[in-house]
């Protein structure tokens, strides 16, 4: 277990975190026809909006209660009230999602309250599912928010078996399938089509990989999420064989599924590298009973291969990575298992996750820290976001961009982590940026004797007719 | 085409000790047998390096079209070498005969539109045949442009690489070396009050930039290098080296006509020597020392040595506790399957089994020297012999040429690359340490428990039975 340190400074200095509340509204985003709509300044939505839009490159159906200073000193649910009112008669969502922003906790809102006034005020909107959410941002951060999101949902919509007659096994070919946040959309299609090549028919939750993949729909505008988790099965969890569950930050989100339908589930902390999607694999064989599709033997044996090819660079190589805690989890243990160090780690928050880190300390704190830590401890490669990158300048080594936001870099959200084939594909994009450093570059030394012309090196094989 | 007798004379290097066996010279390649590469391959390996040089290929596109800039030599300067030249024969050319008429005009191309030192020309297997007379082009080329252009005749079906060399170096003793006299010492360069000599290094090729260890030690002694034939040479450092006082033979015999015929010509003395490991870096300072006969110069060497010998052993320390022990079996070519030894052994490791497939008489002796009258010595190079060597030693990490790496790495066996593809260079004091650093990150490197690991599901039998009864079960996994 890494030695952990908390933030010891007044002032945060190129921040890490994004907030919690942006973080459960990420999760509202994967359910099919749903709006989140954040309780709180205008503002609070707006520069989540942004925020969103530039790392997916995707418009983003993000509302908000817009409160003012006549709601910030008077009470605000009846924002939330008429808020909730305008989308439902408006837009008919399937779901809205309401986390709150750290204005609306610190005033003293009582969400939950307020959406049972909504309840009472606009009776002929109840089956519009309403999911209230406390996720004031100056706790956790993105990935907490969240995971608090995907544990509202539940709350709110997967009947407790008892009541609704779900039964674990009823339908034998489906699998639950909690994800977090660090899972991009291009790791959740991988993450399908494993569990799908096993023979089962998976229920990912939330699924931004229908929503924000970034694909062209035939509509032109929408005013709600355009895919993801349809909000219907919602009541069909309870039916499903087990619960596959990714990420450390979800535990408590997973906890509260099993106890309400029953469903065994199967935890895992992240899918990054040879012996997490082992453990992945060998649990989809546990359930199936179905010896272990070829093609994913075959994609085992090609990450095993690039392993052999890439330890070359990877070995000894040194990482400093800035990212919520189990996204940095993952690539630690990633780097570890082929040689690698992680010898500066930043997490914006505590979390379950971070005792799991392989690295000597893991730090709660900002990019300033990590260029602090990464300098000291002589790091190669910084994994961050798109903000790493005025850090990786200073620190004049490369930037491998991963987590949110990455407004800089084209398809970022797409880029797939996981799996035997993404873990593989992690492994050469790490090896080429080792290999760009030339690590065994010797400097060239003349011989104060040589017989070499001075003006010779500015001849460097180009044409003569270039050279001027 | 160059005559069969020709070819036989440079066969017959009476410098190598391999013509005192009964078969003499170089061993003829074997139909269906044979690995290495060709005469052509080994003349462009030798000169390649020699970087303010256009180099053509006179032929049809395979011989460059898959060779060209795939070598790890460095340049502090020019990077001409790095330009793929050649005249790339087409059908027509071969059937009309305009092979020759093509080379002249590369050549002046080339000229016009890289201003290079020197050109190179190398034949190659179907103008050979054809019979273009490279020798006659190259000499009206130069006349022609004032450019100096030189014939390197090394088609492919001569012989083998090490004959390529040996053409090379032929080549270069006649038409380049002698051409030019040496540069006076640059001003200033002369600070100490010491005889600057001058040397040159034959068959060092700078790899990965590992003589850029070296240099620093021999400017330190007041040795000046003529030239290094050919790693970061220029053509008017190779037109220099007859003024040399001694000849060291880098790690190689390949080019041994090259320090023989300076000796019959110029009367300079050579000495074979290596620069890997801190032993032979040593020595070969030494005689340098040794054979220059100047006292002043041996006991600053002595100096220098002392002190560079006291400095690498602290670093190589920490390093050695990582390889102590560690058990390696070495295929390589010739001489490094020596050389290479001392520098492992000094790192603590026990070298099990060396490759002699190229390796001469005396060679084999110093091997017998060095690792004990008991070593294995490998002739046969085929994957499955290493392989069965490796399982039977007890291996922990081969250590041989680009070429073997992927036998080893499918075989989930830790791997050195050693030759001259390699991306870093451990010549030198400081190349020892680079070398610790790299066979430790391989050896110690998790990834052989990962790769040699059955998959979970394949544990125990074949396919596990589905579980009915998961209620209630619950894993979790930190992996």
């Amino acid at each position: 277990m890494p030695e952990i340190s908390k933030r010891k400074k007044a002032l945060s200095v190129s921040p890490l975190k994004a907030s919690q509340t942006i973080g459960a509204a990420l999760a509202f985003l994967g359910f099919h026809r749903a709006i989140p709509m954040l309780h709180g300044a205008q503002g609070c939505t707006a520069f989540g909006k942004v925020f969103f839009v530039r790392h997916f490159r995707e418009p983003i159906p993000l509302q908000t209660t817009a409160m003012d200073q006549i709601a910030a000193v008077m009470g605000s649910d009846d924002n939330v009230v008429e808020g909730l009112k305008a989308i439902c008669s408006k837009n008919s969502p399937s779901l809205v999602g309401v986390p709150t922003t750290g204005l609306a906790e610190t005033q003293g809102s009582d969400v939950t309250m307020a959406v049972g006034e909504f309840r009472k005020k606009y009776p002929e909107y109840s089956h519009i599912p309403v999911v209230p959410l406390s996720t004031p941002d100056f706790s956790g951060c993105l990935e907490t928010g969240f995971a608090k999101a995907v544990e509202g949902v539940i709350n709110v919509m997967v009947p407790d078996a008892a009541s609704a007659g779900t039964k674990p096994g009823k339908r034998p070919r489906q699998l639950n399938v909690l994800v977090n946040a660090s899972l991009t959309p291009g790791d959740l299609e991988a993450l399908k089509d494993i569990i799908e090549l096993c023979g089962f028919r998976p229920l990912v939750i939330p699924d931004l990989s229908d929503s924000l993949d970034g694909h062209l729909p035939d509509e032109d505008f929408s005013p709600l999420t355009i895919g993801g988790t349809p909000v219907a099965e919602m009541a069909t969890l309870g039916d499903s064989k087990a619960t596959l569950v990714i990420g450390a930050s979800l535990n408590a989100a997973a906890d509260l599924l099993k106890e309400r339908t029953g469903v065994p589930d199967y935890r895992f902390d992240h899918l990054m590298g040879l012996a997490a999607n082992d453990a992945f694999i060998h649990a989809l064989h546990q359930l199936s009973g179905e010896p272990v599709p070829l093609k994913l033997q075959r994609q085992r044996a090609q990450l095993q291969d690039a392993m052999l090819d890439t330890h070359f660079m990877l070995g000894l190589s040194r990482f400093a990575i800035a990212a919520d805690a189990d996204l940095l989890n993952g690539f630690s243990q990633l780097l570890a298992e082929n040689g690698a160090s992680t010898v500066a780690a930043v997490v914006p928050a505590n979390a379950p996750a971070i005792k799991h880190i392989a690295a000597e300390h893991v730090h709660i704190g900002d990019l300033e820290d990590l260029e602090k830590m990464a300098e000291a401890n002589e790091a190669e490669v910084l994994i961050c976001n798109s903000h790493g990158q005025e850090t990786a300048l200073r620190l004049g080594i490369p930037l491998l961009r991963a987590g949110f936001p990455q407004y800089d870099l084209v398809g970022g959200y797409q880029q797939q982590w996981i799996g035997y084939a993404g873990t593989r594909q992690t492994l050469f994009d790490i090896a080429n940026i080792l290999l760009s450093l030339e690590k065994g570059e010797i400097h060239p030394y003349r011989s104060i004797y040589a017989q070499k012309r001075d003006d010779e090196v500015t001849h460097f094989g180009k044409p003569a007719h270039n050279l001027h | 085409m160059m005559k069969s007798k020709d070819i036989a004379e440079l066969l017959n290097e009476p410098a190598c000790s391999h013509n005192k066996k009964e078969k003499s010279g170089c061993a003829r390649p074997k139909p269906g047998a044979s690995a290495g590469g060709c005469a052509f391959d080994g003349a462009q390996i030798a000169l390649l390096p020699i970087a303010d040089v256009a180099h053509i290929v006179h032929g049809s596109i395979a011989c460059a079209g898959s060779s060209w800039d795939n070598r790890g030599t460095r340049s502090s300067g020019p990077r001409l070498f790095k330009v793929g030249m050649t005249t790339d024969l087409t059908e027509q050319d071969v059937i009309m005969g305009r092979g020759e008429k093509r080379l002249f005009h590369s050549i002046k191309q080339a000229i016009d539109d890289y201003s290079p030192a020197a050109v190179f020309v190398y034949n190659t297997c179907i103008p050979a045949l054809i019979g273009d007379d490279i020798e006659a082009i190259c000499k009206s080329a130069q006349e022609r442009w004032g450019t100096p252009v030189v014939p390197v005749d090394c088609a492919g079906f001569y012989g083998t690489k090490n004959l390529g060399n040996r053409i090379a170096g032929d080549a270069m003793v006649k038409h380049v070396c002698g051409t030019r006299e040496p540069d006076p010492l640059p001003h200033g360069a002369q600070s100490g009050n010491f005889k600057v000599h001058d040397v040159n290094l034959v068959g060092e090729y700078n790899i990965a930039g590992e003589f850029w260890h070296v240099l620093p030690l021999l400017d330190h002694l007041g040795i000046r290098v003529l030239c290094t034939l050919s790693g970061d040479a220029r053509y008017r450092e190779v037109q220099t080296m007859h003024r040399a006082e001694v000849n060291m033979m880098v790690c190689s015999k390949a080019m041994l006509n090259v320090a023989r015929k300076l000796e019959d010509s110029f009367g300079t003395p050579w000495f074979e020597g290596s620069f890997y490991g801190v032993e032979d870096t040593s020595k070969a300072l030494r005689d340098f020392a040794r054979i220059i006969n100047d006292p002043d110069l041996t006991e600053r060497t002595e100096r220098l040595i002392a002190s560079e010998e006291k400095r690498i052993h602290k670093a190589l320390e920490p390093w050695r506790n990582h390889l102590r022990g560690k058990r390696v079996l070495l295929y390589t070519g010739g001489v490094k399957s020596w050389s290479i030894v001392s520098a492992l052994q000094d790192l603590g490791m026990t070298v099990v089994a060396t490759g002699t497939k190229k390796s001469t008489e005396e060679d084999k002796a110093r091997i017998r020297e060095i690792m004990g009258e008991n070593t294995k010595m490998i002739d046969d190079g085929s994957p499955r012999a290493l392989l069965n060597v490796v399982r039977d030693y007890q291996v922990d990490i081969l250590i041989a040429g680009g070429r073997n790496m992927y036998t080893a790495l499918k075989a989930r066996i830790p791997f050195l690359d050693i030759n001259q593809e390699r991306e870093f260079g451990y010549a030198g004091y400081e190349g020892m340490l680079e070398l610790a650093k790299q066979l430790a990150l391989t050896i110690e490197s998790p990834i052989w428990q990962a790769v040699r690991k059955p998959a979970p599901w394949a544990v125990g039998g074949k396919t596990t039975e589905g579980t009915e009864d998961t209620e209630g079960s619950k894993e979790v996994v930190h992996a």
